[in-house]
C-alpha cells in the first residue's frame, strides 16, 4: 500500500446545513482530480444534475472522472471494495448522515489500510446551530459533530447580522477549541482546504484559492510559501503547525525524510500526517494556507526554524 | 354446501383467547380455516367429518405469533453454537451451554476435526464470556484450534467477534498502531482478537464465514428458521428488519409456497438510507407481492441502539456507570415525515426504540404525525420499548401505539442492566409488561432471536417471572399472570402486525393454526411455563410434528 494511500475527507453535520452543496460545489473545483464521493443514499439527489454524466444503479459517473456511490448500511464494505474497482481514484470525500458522528466515521476509516483521514469537515448552519445545541434530543449529538471537526464550516452567514455571526464564532471557539472556523456562504470554501493542495502548483488566492459564490472570497484566504530544509523534523513540524495559534487551516509540503524517501506532510487544522510520497516525487516547498490577518507568519517561520535546527550533521 | 373435506380434532383441551368461548374440547377444521370450535355434538352439524383423535391427550392453543424475530436465527445454526445455556438447534438437538473458555475452546476443536481443507474458517456464535469472570477471550485462545485457518466467533449480543490471530492477520489488523475503540489492543500493542461493533466486525466478517451477502439471502437458513418455528409452537413469525431486496423476497416467496413450508413469515422492510418518500412507494409496491405464507408492505424503522451496547438514547440521568449517550440512527425529521406518509398510505411502522428517550422522541414524531394526518387505526408499534416509563405508555395508549415488549433481556442481560447499565431502579421497571396493559396498550412480548432463543413460551414466562440468570427478581409489580402472558404471544402479537382478524385465536372464520403442547400451561406451575412440552404444530390445518421437523 505504501504511496498509495487515499486522503479521506469527511464531511459531518446535522440535516440541511449545506453538505450535499458543499459536495456538489467539490466536485465543480475537481479540476482533473478523481474523487469518490461516498454518500449515505442516493434519495435527494446527492449530486447536481449537470454533473452527472451516466447512472450505475449504485454508481453516478460524474464529469472529470470522479465518482459518486451509496453505501447505505455498508460503509466499510464500501470502502473495501472501493481501490480494487476503481483504480483511479486519487481521493475520497465521505459524506457523513445527519445523526452520524463524523469522529466515529473517522475512526473506523483508520482501521482500512489504504486509507489516512486528511480532514474532518462539520457544517453547521449559523442562524440555527446554536438553537440546535440546545435541543433535548440533538444537542449533545451536534456537539459531539463539532467537537471532532478539523475544520467548521460555518454556513449561510449571510441570514445572520455581523454581530451575530461573531457571537456564534466565539461560542464555537468555546464547544470546539481545537477546531477552526470557516465563515461561509451556500457553503462555498476554498477547494483546496478541503480536498487538498495539487503537487507542484502554488496556490495564488486570488486565482485558485477562490471560494465560488461570496463576492470577497479572493480577500478571505492567504497563502505562504516557504523553504524546508532537507531531513527536517517532519512531525515536531506538523504538531508546532497544528497547534491553534498558527492560524494554519491546511499546508502540505514534501521533503526527504531521514534517508526513507520523499514523505509528504498534510496539516489540516490541528490535524496532520506524515506520508510516504509516491515514487518519482520531488520535494517542494511547504504552502500554508489561513484566513487572511489570523495567519501567524513569525510562528510558521520560527516553526520550520526550530525543525530544521535539530539537523546536527549537514548533509 | 362445500364438497371440501371437514377434519374435526379431538382435544384435551382448546384454551382458545376468545373470551366468549374461552374453552373447547373439538375444532373443525375446512379448506386450512377453523369452520366451529365448541363439542362435538356442536360441530357435527357441519355435516360430514373426520375425527381425528390424534390430539385427544394434548392442549391447542391458537399458533404462537413471534412478534419479533429474525430469520438470522436459522442462518446462525450453520455455525457452531457456543452460548452459556442450553439451546435447542432446528433439528430439536440440545447443545448443552459452554461453562468455560476451556469448553468452548475444546467444542471449536471438535468442530474442527470435521473441516476438510486447511483453510475453511472455522464459526461459531453465541459467545457470553461475562460468564466467564473477569478474563477476556483473546486470539491466542482461538490459536491453540489452528493458526492456519482463520476462527471468529459472534457473541450472543451479535455486536462483538472474538478472532484468532489468522482472522486478524486476514483482515489487516494484526499489526501495531491499530487505534480505534472497537479495537481492543494487548500489552504487546497488537489486537487481543475482540472486534466490537459494526465498522470492526464488517473488516474480518467475510474471513470467518460471516458475509453478509450470503447471511441476506439464505435459503437453508430460512428452511431451518422454519424447523425451530415447529418445534416453539409458532405458526407466524416476523422477519423484522430485512432489506427485501427482489432476489431474496423470490426465494422468500418460493420457499414459503412450498406445500410443506409451516410457518407464515411476515417480513418486514428495513428502512435505512432512504427518503422516505421512497421507503413507502417500496413497501407499496412489497405489499403486491404478499402471499398467505409470505406478508410483506410494512416497514421497521431503527431509532436508537441497545442498551448493553451503550448506544441506546436514554434520558436524563443517562447510564448507571457514567457512560456517554447512545447513538440516534433516523434524524427526527425523517421519521416524523415517514410516520406522516405512512400514515397517508396506510404502511404500517414498527420502531426500534431500546431507550426512553428514543421512546420519547417516537411519539413527540407520531403526536405531530397524526395531527397532520390523522389516522385511526393505525397500530404503529414500538418494538423493544424497554425502558418506557408509565407516563409513556399512557401517551401511546392515548397515540393508539402498541408495545413490543423483551421481557427476555431480564434473564440474559437482567444483571447486568441492574449493576451497570441503567441502575437497579430502571432495571426493574424495565420492560413494564403490567403497566403496557394497566395503561391500555396493546401488548406483545418477543425473543428478538437469535439475539435471544425463539420460544414464545419462554419469553412468556420471563414475563411471568421477571428472573435474571442469577436468580434476581427484578420488579415483581410487573409481573403480569399467565393468562394475559399467552396473549400477548398469540392475540396480542397478531393485533401489533394487523392480522387479528385472521389469526391469534381459535374461532370461526380463523386460520387453523393450533400450537400443541403436551402440557397444560393454564394448569402447570407459573415458574414452570417455559417447560411445557411442545407437539408441535397445526398450520392452515397442516399438521407438522416437532419430531419430523
Amino acid at each position: 500500500m505504501k504511496g498509495n494511500v487515499l486522503p479521506v475527507t469527511v464531511v459531518g453535520g446535522y440535516l440541511g446545513t449545506g453538505k450535499t452543496t458543499l459536495v456538489n460545489n467539490l466536485l465543480r473545483a475537481a479540476a482533473g482530480r478523481r474523487i469518490a464521493v461516498l454518500v449515505n443514499d442516493f434519495g435527494t439527489t446527492p449530486i447536481d444534475r449537470d454533473l452527472i454524466v451516466a447512472t450505475d444503479g449504485g454508481t453516478l459517473e460524474i464529469s472529470g472522472g470522479c465518482v459518486c456511490c451509496s453505501y447505505g448500511s455498508d460503509l466499510m464494505e464500501r470502502l473495501m471494495t472501493l481501490p480494487a474497482q476503481r483504480p483511479d481514484v486519487e481521493r475520497v470525500v465521505l459524506e457523513a448522515s445527519g445523526v452520524a458522528l463524523p469522529g466515529m466515521v473517522a475512526n473506523a476509516v483508520t482501521l482500512l489500510e489504504p486509507y489516512r483521514i486528511d480532514a474532518v469537515v462539520v457544517m453547521a448552519d449559523a442562524e440555527t446551530v446554536q438553537a440546535q445545541a440546545d435541543n433535548a434530543y440533538l444537542g449533545d449529538t451536534i456537539l459531539r459533530q463539532l467537537t471532532a471537526a478539523d475544520l467548521i464550516v460555518l454556513n449561510r452567514c449571510d441570514l445572520v447580522d455581523d454581530a451575530a455571526r461573531e457571537r456564534t464564532i466565539a461560542w464555537l471557539a468555546q464547544q470546539a477549541p481545537d477546531a477552526r472556523v470557516l465563515p461561509t456562504t451556500y457553503a462555498s470554501v476554498a477547494p483546496e482546504l478541503l480536498i487538498g493542495l495539487r503537487d507542484g502548483l502554488t496556490p495564488r488566492h486570488h486565482t485558485t484559492l477562490q471560494a465560488p459564490g461570496a463576492p470577497d472570497a479572493a480577500s478571505l484566504y492567504d497563502a505562504l510559501e516557504l523553504d524546508m530544509s532537507p531531513d527536517i523534523d517532519l512531525q515536531q513540524l506538523g504538531r508546532l503547525l497544528a497547534a491553534p495559534s498558527t492560524g494554519v487551516l491546511r499546508a502540505k509540503g514534501m521533503t526527504r525524510n531521514a534517508g526513507r524517501g520523499i514523505a509528504a506532510l498534510h496539516v489540516v487544522g490541528r490535524r496532520f500526517s506524515i506520508d510516504p510520497a509516491p515514487p518519482g516525487t520531488a520535494p517542494t516547498k511547504l504552502v500554508v494556507i489561513g484566513l487572511r490577518g489570523r495567519l501567524d507568519r513569525n510562528a510558521i517561520s520560527d516553526a520550520l526554524q526550530k525543525t530544521s535546527s535539530k539537523q546536527e550533521t549537514p548533509c | 354446501m362445500s364438497t371440501s373435506k371437514i377434519t374435526i380434532f379431538r382435544a384435551r383441551r382448546i384454551l382458545t383467547m376468545n373470551p366468549a368461548r374461552p374453552e373447547a374440547t373439538h375444532v373443525a377444521v375446512r379448506e386450512g380455516r377453523i369452520l366451529g370450535v365448541g363439542s362435538l355434538e356442536e360441530l357435527k352439524g357441519w355435516g360430514a367429518h373426520d375425527l381425528d383423535d390424534s390430539f385427544a391427550d394434548k392442549v391447542l392453543m391458537p399458533g404462537f405469533v413471534e412478534g419479533h424475530s429474525h430469520a438470522a436465527e436459522g442462518t446462525f445454526w450453520r455455525y457452531t453454537y457456543l452460548g452459556r445455556f442450553d439451546r435447542m438447534d432446528p433439528g430439536g438437538k440440545v447443545w448443552p451451554g459452554a461453562t468455560s473458555i476451556d469448553e468452548v475452546v475444546a467444542r471449536l476443536q471438535e468442530e474442527e476435526r470435521k473441516l476438510a481443507s486447511a483453510d475453511e474458517p472455522l464459526s461459531g456464535w453465541g459467545l457470553d464470556p461475562i460468564y466467564y469472570g473477569d478474563r477476556r477471550v483473546v486470539r491466542a485462545d482461538f490459536d491453540r484450534i489452528s493458526t492456519k485457518r482463520p476462527i471468529g466467533v459472534m457473541h450472543a449480543s451479535g455486536h462483538i467477534f472474538n478472532v484468532n490471530s489468522r482472522a486478524l492477520e486476514l483482515a489487516g489488523l494484526l499489526r501495531p498502531g491499530v487505534n480505534h475503540p472497537g479495537v481492543t489492543l494487548g500489552d504487546d500493542g497488537l489486537p487481543t482478537g475482540e472486534l466490537k461493533g459494526p465498522e470492526a466486525m464488517t473488516l474480518v466478517g467475510k474471513h470467518i464465514g460471516f458475509d453478509r451477502e450470503a447471511l441476506a439471502n439464505d435459503e437453508p437458513g430460512l428452511r431451518r428458521f422454519a424447523r425451530l418455528c415447529v418445534r416453539q409452537g409458532v405458526t407466524t413469525a416476523t422477519d423484522l428488519a430485512n432489506l427485501l431486496p427482489d432476489d431474496a423476497v423470490s426465494m422468500m416467496q418460493r420457499v414459503t409456497g412450498e406445500a410443506q413450508f409451516p410457518v407464515r413469515i411476515v417480513s418486514f422492510r428495513r428502512f435505512q438510507a432512504l427518503p422516505p418518500e421512497q421507503a413507502v412507494e417500496i413497501a407499496l409496491g412489497l405489499k403486491k407481492q404478499a402471499t398467505d405464507r409470505l406478508r410483506l408492505g410494512a416497514i421497521k424503522l431503527f431509532v436508537d441502539g441497545s442498551i448493553q451496547g451503550f448506544s441506546a438514547r436514554l434520558r436524563w440521568p443517562g447510564y448507571y456507570n457514567g457512560a456517554p449517550n447512545g447513538l440516534w440512527y433516523t434524524p427526527p425529521e425523517t421519521i416524523a415525515q415517514l410516520y406522516r406518509l405512512a400514515l397517508q398510505k396506510d404502511v404500517l411502522v414498527h420502531s426500534h426504540t431500546n431507550g426512553d428517550q428514543a421512546t420519547e422522541m417516537a411519539l413527540d414524531c407520531l403526536d405531530g404525525a397524526l395531527r397532520d394526518q390523522p389516522a385511526p387505526d393505525h397500530r404503529f408499534t414500538l418494538q423493544h420499548c424497554q425502558l418506557a416509563d408509565a407516563a409513556q405508555f399512557r401517551r401511546m395508549s392515548r397515540l393508539g401505539m402498541c408495545a413490543n415488549l423483551f421481557p427476555n433481556h431480564h434473564f440474559y442481560w437482567g444483571d447486568q442492566h441492574y449493576e451497570t447499565t441503567v441502575g437497579p431502579e430502571r432495571a426493574t421497571r424495565m420492560n413494564a409488561c403490567a403497566t403496557a396493559l394497566a395503561s391500555g396498550v396493546p401488548l406483545a412480548i418477543h425473543s428478538d432471536a437469535p439475539v435471544t432463543p425463539l420460544g414464545p413460551l419462554f419469553t412468556a414466562w420471563c414475563a411471568v417471572n421477571r428472573l435474571t440468570a442469577s436468580g434476581r427478581v427484578l420488579g415483581t409489580s410487573e409481573r403480569i399472570s399467565v393468562a394475559d402472558a399467552l396473549h400477548t404471544i398469540t392475540l396480542g402479537a397478531a393485533w401489533t402486525l394487523k392480522l387479528d382478524g385472521e389469526l391469534g385465536s381459535i374461532e370461526v372464520g380463523k386460520r387453523a393454526d393450533f400450537a400443541v403442547l403436551e402440557d397444560d400451561p393454564l394448569e402447570i406451575a407459573p415458574e414452570k411455563l417455559k417447560d411445557v412440552r411442545i407437539w408441535g404444530t397445526v398450520q392452515a390445518g397442516r399438521l407438522f410434528p416437532a419430531a419430523g421437523a
